[in-house]
């Protein structure tokens, strides 16, 4: 096991023609792993997280910067002398050999003696669930046991020290998914591998993980617990991606003292307002200032007068909760409501000022002792 | 309710009709002659199985087969490991992959006879490329004289002209597996051996099977190149069961033992691509089967 060090990483794929200039698939960034983290890492389909876990295990070269495993540099280090476990999105079973040869397979290549391959194959099947099923051919074997296959040829090596995953339950059926992050979780728990698990499903991501590194567009944006994420999205983007529905953005102008959202009044609390002061902010015209408010944190009353009217658009049933689709001033913007809650026909709107985020040209105004901050964290480079 | 429709028969009259001319006339004609005697003047006298006992016990006929199937063998066992190696060595992707296809495609679309020739001359000693290069660099090559040259120009040339049919069905294999399986093998720390053998090998086995049932047919049938090559000599060295056949039939009309001979040649093809793919389809459930009874 290995704490993972991303020093100064970039990577650009080649260009198809010569002298063509291609964007980087992953900005420059730097980025720890801790040794033992169960690490999440979010973002929409093409932000370059693929990118990032095959830099890790070797499969693919950076084309700028270093990757340490404890320190050591492996940049140069071909895959399978990374000990790296791997697991893609689509499993990867030998299809001629039976589940325990499977198993073997990694050992196997690896020189190990025939009496400590046995008893890690018997070892890892048992730890799978698949100890009856030792001698079935791989090919025939639901997609579920075949990932737990692709899984167990990472479990079964004793040196490995990282595991990655790829989207790993993409082909799963739904009922099993839960079944399988759970067994995911207990080998977690039991051995300690430092886990990285890419996808980009938040539900999966933030049961899974630790701590979430949420991407867009080649840039790692924050990098915090799920509770962080939720409550202090350091960019706009984390908070609309993350939360179902995400957090509101509105325009808003800043006076100093309070936000205003198209001339109505919005409270927020006084650190944000001092760092905003003393950001000049209130002052600035070319800085783009926006609030973000959870829709599980806007109350809406009936009482009239008691804070601004707005005009109810749509509401949507969603279960155990009552989506209200809202419009203040020109801006939409979403409240959940518990189900079976009234919903009233003159609404007006209650932000709480501890949950009334402020954001400049789309970063999280906020004092600089907030310890989920990582300095590393480059977001200049995201459009 | 049971439906009774015989208007059914109606559309699967065209494709009887077209069978029935293609083959089934055709064969019944051989087996006709095949169990009779005629002097001509379309005058026959039943045989019975004579014909067909003094095919199987003529030695002429054993030396022919046993050319023929020393040919096949050493065809596929040149021709398959090449092809599988030529494909595994071509690109996969850029201009190259063009250029490589557009190659080896190339010997396929020359005509068997224009094959043959080419190499007739190509092989000459007087004017030949290849003949006149090994005699001027002392090297005594004549195929027209000597068993041992005829049959190499006739190998060679057949690798020259077959492998790629095997390199293009094994390409089309390889190409077909997705990336992550490589990835997975470096993940696994698998050898380049080990690639092949549990990952490429299984994928390609399919058109591997059609490419080794293909050589065997055309390689046992070969008549064309090596008739206009060696024409079966020096003696009867290069004279393939093909070859005989048509000396037998055309050359000395015997049309009796002709017939017979045509039809053992048949089956033994059969035969032998039925052994082939039952041996190529079974392995592996074999494997799987003594794996699980263990």
């Amino acid at each position: 096991m290995a704490s993972i060090h991303l020093k100064g990483l970039a990577h650009r794929y080649p260009a198809a023609s010569s002298g063509a200039t291609v964007p980087y698939a992953l900005n420059p960034l730097d980025q720890v792993w801790d040794d033992g983290g169960a690490y999440a890492l979010l973002g929409p389909s093409g932000c370059g997280k693929t990118t990032l876990l095959n830099i890790i295990s070797g499969l693919v070269r950076p084309s700028e910067g270093r990757v340490l495993f404890d320190g050591d540099d492996v940049t140069d280090l071909p895959t399978e002398q990374r000990n790296i476990a791997q697991v893609f999105q689509f499993p990867v079973v030998y299809d001629t050999l039976s589940v325990a040869d499977n198993l073997a397979f990694p050992l196997r290549n690896r020189g190990l003696e025939k009496a400590i391959i046995d008893a890690r194959v018997a070892e890892t099947l048992v730890m799978l669930g698949l100890e009856g099923r030792a001698h079935e051919r791989a090919r025939s074997l639901s997609a579920d046991d075949k990932q737990k296959i692709s899984l167990g040829r990472g479990l079964v090596r004793t040196d490995v020290r990282a595991i990655l995953f790829d989207e790993p339950l993409t082909v799963i059926d739904p009922h099993l998914k839960w079944q399988l992050r759970t067994e995911l979780k207990k080998i977690h728990e039991r051995f300690g591998h430092t886990m990285i698990y890419v996808t980009h499903d938040q539900t999966e991501a933030l049961t899974f993980a630790d701590k979430v590194v949420v991407m867009d567009a080649g840039v790692i944006l924050q990098v915090g617990t799920p509770k962080a994420l939720f409550d202090r999205p350091r960019h706009t983007f984390v908070g609309t991606f993350i939360g179902s529905p995400g957090m509101n953005v509105l325009r808003c102008e800043f006076d100093g003292e309070q936000a205003f959202v198209d001339g109505v009044k919005i409270p927020l609390d006084a650190a944000t307002c001092s760092v905003a002061r003393g950001r000049g902010l209130h002052e600035s015209t070319s800085v783009r200032l926006e609030i973000g408010i959870r829709p599980e944190a806007v109350t809406v009353s009936g009482e009239p007068k008691t804070g601004p009217a707005v005009r109810l658009i749509a509401v949507e049933d969603l279960g155990r909760h009552l989506l209200l689709r809202l419009q203040l001033g020109s801006q939409p913007l979403c409240a959940l409501l518990p189900e079976g809650a009234e919903i009233p026909e003159q609404p007006t709107l209650h932000f709480d000022p501890a949950m009334t985020l402020l954001y400049a040209d789309s970063l999280l105004v906020e004092g600089t002792d907030d310890t989920e901050q990582t300095s590393a964290v480059r977001v200049e480079a995201y459009a | 309710m049971k439906v009774q429709n015989n208007r059914a028969w109606l559309m699967v009259l065209p494709m009887l009709l077209i069978v029935a001319l293609s083959a089934i006339i055709p064969l019944m004609t051989v087996v006709n002659y095949s169990v009779q005697d005629t002097f001509g003047g379309n005058e026959f006298f039943w045989v019975g199985t004579e014909w067909f006992q003094e095919i199987l016990a003529s030695e002429r006929f054993h030396n022919a087969l046993q050319r023929t199937l020393l040919f096949s063998a050493l065809i596929l066992a040149i021709e398959i490991p090449l092809g599988i190696a030529i494909a595994l060595a071509m690109p996969r992707r850029g201009m190259a992959v063009s250029f490589c296809l557009v190659l080896m495609a190339l010997p396929l679309l020359i005509p068997w006879n224009v094959v043959g020739t080419i190499w007739q001359v190509f092989g000459r000693v007087d004017i030949g490329l290849l003949g006149h290069g090994l005699a001027s660099l002392g090297i005594d090559y004549n195929y027209t004289q000597d068993t041992l040259d005829a049959w190499l120009t006739l190998i060679v040339m057949d690798v020259w002209h077959w492998t790629s049919l095997v390199v293009l069905l094994c390409y089309s294999g390889l190409v077909s597996i997705p990336e992550v399986y490589y990835q997975a093998a470096r993940i696994d720390g698998a050898s380049r051996w080990a690639v092949f053998r549990f990952i490429q090998l299984p994928k390609i086995k399919r058109v591997l099977l059609i490419a080794v049932l293909l050589r065997f047919m055309d390689s046992f049938m070969i008549y064309t190149e090596p008739f206009v090559v060696t024409g079966g000599g020096p003696g009867n060295s290069t004279t393939f069961l093909s070859i005989d056949l048509v000396q037998m039939a055309v050359g000395q009309f015997d049309l009796g033992p002709a017939a017979a001979m045509s039809l053992i040649y048949f089956l033994i093809i059969l035969l032998l691509s039925w052994v082939f793919y039952t041996i190529m389809t079974s392995l592996d459930n074999d494997a799987a089967a003594s794996k699980g009874g263990q």
